[in-house]
């Protein structure tokens, strides 16, 4: 049915203008979606709060200083990622594919952080298996740190895609995505910061 | 090494049932068939680039009507079985393992994959071709969807003859689905099928969002559209919402099972009742999910065969969001008898029943639309009209059910049974079939025969109350459901006879249809108009079948039944000609993407489903490597010339 | 005419009714339309109220699409008026949102009252006793603490007394139905739930399993024998006197999955029941059990608001959890 032509056109630009906006606005809805899956994530672990069935309590095992450096880590690499968009804007390449890779350095490092506070947690006993609140922790931590580390592949795709194409209207848009998705990560992880971490050693 | 190999082939494959050996023969021959057929006339390349890589909507939309259809049959199967096994008392022809695999497969493939992919393919055969518009907003992510579900469901139905079904029912109730009460595969099928296969549904949900908020044609308002795209617009915001609940769900009780997490087992901690909570939450906008689209079909049917404007437009718009809304806070009525607290229960009584506010009202609308109207019998209006009652009915026993001291009785009981059915088969199936009957010539070109669908429609209805009228009785005697077996002590035999001579009268229903599609592709009443019932809207304007690109102009909009609104001024000679002005037409390439992508996800199910986590993790690289490859590809869509177009129409018969 | 002897009459045409609808009239196989207990008669009125309420929609639509449908069709000389354009009626689309408004407030009035009214003792009169019900695979155990007695598969009452059952499980959920005396409840393990019943008058009552809980399902079907109180009483001593005790080792041999045939004991270890529902509880969680299962009869109204306070300090916004007993 579809027998494939390639032509340039002038109104090819219009089009493609239009088609990147259409991108933007289902991107948003994603991350409505997105918000419902840690919505629930977060009721989960609300219900799971006290269910340490006799197994160790996050106030016995947080270590608030390791989260405090993650949450400043995190939180500057989401004011990087808004400068990356400014680079952008102001149509320079380099300065935006530099601010990329300082955003990705600090989310890559948010992510080894976590998996060493994982590891001292299941050295210390406190497990998946360990009890229902452990369960939920895990799922609720782990599916964000999840998130941060597709967005780190993500970034590397879109830094090669911009050293070969440079900024255009399809690259713009990934980047207004990207950032769209880091900042709501940043977001996300305030909640769980007081939510689990804040309200866990109280 | 030989005894191994039987080892395992013993517990892989499911033994011990002629059924399943029966099943096995013809899954294989017909596999064998297919390969032969398409060998023989070298049909692969043409499956490949017409088929398995298309990203065209109507396509898509085909696609998922046979998958519905080929469920339907497989669920239909399984329910004529379950009648069958409870025609008579004491019968022993299935035993309670078979019988308990076939309910939860039943209810599973029936809401799943069944309704979901036939609501679906109305979705993309339907609405862009309503809106006026090209294709979807994206039509990459809309072939993935696709994929994605047929996959999943073929994860689900593998269960079948590999490894074992899952028997925990069709929601999966812990701590039952458990390990402890559930080993084996079957549940992990259940889990990844499902998990799979709605990942897709979310895309769809948010592709058709945007699709209806910013593809319509020029001129059209959102208060000129269509009612059946103000009726996706509403299931899909229910889609976006309730399916992110249904993933986290799926993947708490998978980390239950597999990683000895503890969200909803008995001990360490874990609270099965949250299951009950969430499931429901994802599960009861579900049903509104699959049954506000069928409303959005009637409004379209009974507009076009009452020769006459829908009434109450906006009622009609109003009440499909306030059941949009209202449907995420009912979800407690499936657990009244849990035990909660009294303000609780008032609550979420009162709120189900606020849900027969609005649906009441679309009813007084379809009646009044037919008042001072014209009626033709046609198939889609026979369908329609037939819905009307037993969907009143259907929703006067649900109202029933919200009354909360008085659902005690009911719970889980065949009342209950009859009045989901009701409502699935009175609102759900009645709607898609009577919108695949209308929409049919639009997508294939010709009609569906008239007396083959007559015989089908009232073998369907006749067999529909006789099946599921002595259920409520059958509730009211106690009979629970999924009860495989019962005595000749509580008098329960005569009503549940009855029953599944209804059963077997919609199976006949079913043969009529499948005979008089097989008929109508040779026979059938060619549609050469584009407008084969005096329709209303643009779907109607553009020949049939729909070219690939749909409107070699933009239509411009100015009407609410825009179509139906130029044939009148046509008619009174007061219709100006805008001279078309044809430029080459903007569409998206074919992609095999997509289809790679989705049998990595099914790697990755069926790694999982076993506990094989090295296959689960080929699958993971897989969909990685395809999302990656996609990112870097940049020469997506192309531009078909105007003399291309001119070609095409010319050749079905419109001169532009 | 009192409002009592309307709602008979009422019931009467309904009857009439229902009977035509269900071809057999209501002979006593319809269990949930023969109610034998102030409960099932509870919630057979609410079944016959909601029956007119929703008929008043249902017969007038159906008479209302018969007509319309044959009015309106389109053979060539019909006469009837057709108007393709009119599409819109303030007044009518107005009335037709207002009647189902009225039928949900009518409904829902007689729906919260009689919620509020099933979570009571159903007669006041008699201070209720207690009878602790177990669902296993695939049968049901039921201890009765006052007595110190228990039973498998058989459940035996006083006539006339209001029983408050404890609804627990050491196995998947299941719910504990007797239509002829009143709806169900859940039974879920590491939680007790609810339930008063009450037979009127001696006689026997199927009982049901009626939450699907895997191969042997099906079978956990029983029978509830109501007979005088002092019938009642020389039983428990028969009882007491002929069957053997109940070990943890038979509870342990009963746990296991499988069917059974019905058992008498004459005695069952000590708070066994309360273990039951707290084995799958933990550290401070049982004092909750504890407190809430052994209540004194009679004691209701403290009990109440202890549960009502429980509610509004609940943070969740997810009903079924605020009984759990996990849930601290």
């Amino acid at each position: 049915m579809a027998q494939h032509h390639d032509h340039g056109h002038g109104h090819d630009h219009d089009h493609h203008e239009e088609h990147e906006q259409l991108k933007v606005l289902g991107f948003w809805i994603f991350v409505v979606t997105d918000c419902v899956l840690f919505g629930t994530l977060f009721a989960t672990y609300a219900v799971m709060m006290n269910s340490f069935a006799g197994g160790p309590t996050g106030q016995e095992l947080f270590q608030l200083p390791g989260v405090i450096a993650s949450t400043f880590i995190l939180l500057t690499s989401s004011f990087t990622s808004g400068l990356a968009v400014l680079a952008m804007n102001k149509g320079n390449v380099k300065q935006l594919i530099a601010w990329l890779a300082v955003t990705g350095l600090l989310g890559l490092s948010f992510v080894v952080l976590e998996v060493t506070e994982f590891m001292h947690l299941i050295s210390e006993g406190a497990t998946m298996g360990t009890s229902g609140y452990w369960s939920a922790f895990y799922t609720l931590v782990g599916t964000h740190g999840l998130h941060v580390t597709l967005g780190l592949f993500w970034m590397t795709a879109l830094i090669f895609q911009l050293k070969r194409r440079g900024i255009t209207a399809v690259t713009r848009r990934k980047i207004t995505n990207l950032s769209l998705y880091w900042h709501f990560l940043d977001v996300v992880w305030i909640f769980l910061f007081t939510v689990v971490y804040l309200m866990g050693v109280m | 090494m030989w005894e191994n190999i039987k080892d395992f082939a013993s517990t892989f494959f499911v033994t011990g049932d002629p059924l399943i050996y029966g099943a096995d023969v013809s899954i294989v021959l017909s596999m064998v068939a297919i390969v032969f057929v398409l060998t023989k006339y070298k049909k692969w390349g043409w499956l490949w680039r017409e088929w398995l890589t298309t990203v065209d909507h109507k396509r898509i939309g085909i696609m998922y009507l046979i998958a519905s259809l080929l469920m339907l049959f497989r669920g239909g199967v399984d329910a004529l079985l379950m009648r069958l096994q409870l025609a008579f008392p004491n019968v022993e022809f299935l035993n309670s393992e078979h019988y308990n695999a076939i309910f939860t497969t039943h209810g599973t493939i029936m809401i799943l994959f069944m309704a979901m992919p036939m609501m679906f393919a109305l979705f993309n055969m339907v609405v862009p071709l309503q809106l006026g518009a090209r294709d979807v907003a994206y039509p990459f992510l809309n072939a993935l969807s696709f994929w994605l579900f047929m996959l999943g469901a073929m994860l689900f139905n593998l269960s079948f003859v590999i490894g074992g079904s899952p028997d925990a029912g069709w929601l999966s109730y812990p701590p039952l689905s458990q390990n402890e009460f559930s080993p084996g595969p079957g549940q992990n099928f259940y889990i990844w099928g499902i998990q799979i296969s709605g990942i897709g549904s979310l895309a769809t949900g948010i592709n058709f969002i945007v699709t209806i908020l910013k593809m319509r044609a020029p001129g059209m308002k959102l208060s000129k559209m269509p009612l059946f795209s103000w009726s996706v617009l509403s299931s899909c915001i229910m889609i976006i919402f309730a399916f992110p609940i249904l993933t986290v769900t799926l993947a708490l009780l998978f980390l239950d099972r597999f990683a000895g997490a503890h969200f909803f087992t008995m001990d360490g901690g874990g609270n099965p009742m949250m299951y009950l909570n969430l499931i429901w939450m994802w599960g009861h906008p579900e049903v509104y999910i699959v049954v506000v689209p069928a409303f959005g079909i009637f409004s379209e049917i009974v507009a076009t065969f009452s020769r006459k404007k829908i009434f109450g437009y906006k009622s009609m718009v109003w009440a499909m969001m306030i059941i949009a809304v209202v449907s995420f806070f009912t979800w407690a009525h499936h657990f009244f008898t849990m035990g909660t607290s009294a303000s609780v229960i008032a609550f979420f009584a009162i709120s189900t029943m606020v849900v027969g506010i609005p649906t009441g009202v679309k009813v007084f609308n379809w009646l009044f639309t037919m008042y001072r109207g014209r009626i033709s019998f046609k198939q889609p209006m026979l369908w329609t009209i037939a819905f009307i009652p037993c969907f009143v009915i259907g929703g006067a026993t649900g109202v029933m059910l919200a009354v909360a001291p008085a659902d005690y009785q009911y719970h889980n009981s065949y009342f209950l049974v009859a009045h989901f059915h009701q409502v699935l088969i009175g609102g759900v199936v009645f709607g898609y079939l009577a919108g695949i009957y209308y929409w049919w010539p639009k997508l294939f070109g010709f009609k569906l025969d008239e007396k083959l669908g007559k015989w089908g429609f009232w073998f369907w209805n006749i067999g529909f109350y006789v099946c599921f009228m002595p259920q409520y009785a059958l509730g009211f005697m106690g009979m629970t459901r999924r009860y495989y077996t019962y005595g000749w002590d509580r008098g329960w035999a005569d009503m549940n006879l009855v029953s599944t001579v209804g059963a077997f009268m919609m199976g006949i229903g079913f043969i009529f249809q499948v005979w008089q599609i097989a008929y109508s592709i040779k026979h059938g009443e060619r549609d050469t108009t584009g407008d084969p019932w005096n329709g209303r809207t643009l779907e109607w304007s553009i020949p049939s079948p729909a070219p690939f690109y749909n409107f070699a102009v933009v239509p411009q909009v100015k009407e609410m039944d825009d179509w139906w609104a130029t044939k009148e001024a046509k008619a009174n000679g007061t219709y100006k000609e805008q001279p078309a002005k044809l430029e080459p037409i903007h569409m998206p390439k074919n992609s095999g993407i997509p289809f790679i992508m989705a049998n990595f996800w099914f790697l990755v199910g069926f790694g999982f489903t076993f506990g094989w986590v090295w296959m689960a993790v080929i699958g993971f690289i897989g969909v990685f490597a395809c999302m990656w490859a996609r990112s870097f590809q940049y020469d997506t869509d192309y531009y078909v010339p105007v003399e291309e177009v001119r070609r095409t129409e010319a050749s079905l018969g419109r001169v532009v | 005419m009192s409002g009592g002897k309307m709602l008979r009459h009422i019931q009467f045409w309904i009857l009439a009714v229902l009977g035509t609808v269900l071809l057999t009239g209501c002979g006593s196989e319809y269990l949930v339309l023969n109610p034998k207990g102030p409960v099932a008669e509870t919630q057979y009125n609410l079944i016959i109220i909601s029956t007119i309420l929703v008929a008043v929609i249902i017969v007038p639509v159906i008479a209302l699409t018969a007509f319309i449908v044959y009015r309106y069709r389109d053979t060539p000389g019909n006469k009837a008026t057709y108007k393709p354009e009119w599409a819109h009626s303030t007044t009518l689309e107005v009335i037709w949102w207002i009647i189902p408004i009225v039928i949900v407030a009518l409904l829902g009035y007689f729906t919260v009252r009689d919620i509020y009214l099933l979570k009571e003792n159903p007669n006041k009169e008699v201070a209720p006793m207690t009878i602790q019900v177990t669902a296993l695979d695939w049968k049901w155990m039921f201890t009765y603490p006052e007595q110190n007695i228990a039973t498998v598969n058989h459940l035996e009452i006083p006539a006339g007394v209001p029983i408050r059952f404890q609804v627990s499980a050491d196995a998947p959920m299941n719910s504990f139905w007797v239509p002829e005396l009143g709806g169900q409840i859940y039974a879920m393990a590491g939680m007790a739930t609810e339930l008063y019943l009450q037979a009127d008058e001696p006689g026997t009552f199927a009982g049901f399993s009626s939450n699907f809980s895997g191969e042997g399902f099906a079978k956990m079907q029983f029978n509830v024998v109501a007979k005088p109180k002092e019938e009642f009483d020389n039983w428990v001593k028969e009882v007491k006197g002929t069957t053997p005790a109940m070990t943890k080792a038979d509870y342990e041999e009963l746990r296991k999955p499988g069917v059974t045939d019905k058992f008498t004991y004459s005695a069952f270890p000590e708070g066994m029941f309360e273990e039951i529902v707290a084995k799958y509880g933990h550290g401070h969680d049982m004092d909750y059990v504890m407190e809430k299962l052994p209540a004194p009869a009679g004691d209701k109204s403290s009990n109440e608001t202890s549960q009502n306070t429980q509610q509004k300090t609940e943070s969740h916004n997810m009903p079924g959890m605020n009984h759990s007993s996990m849930n601290h």
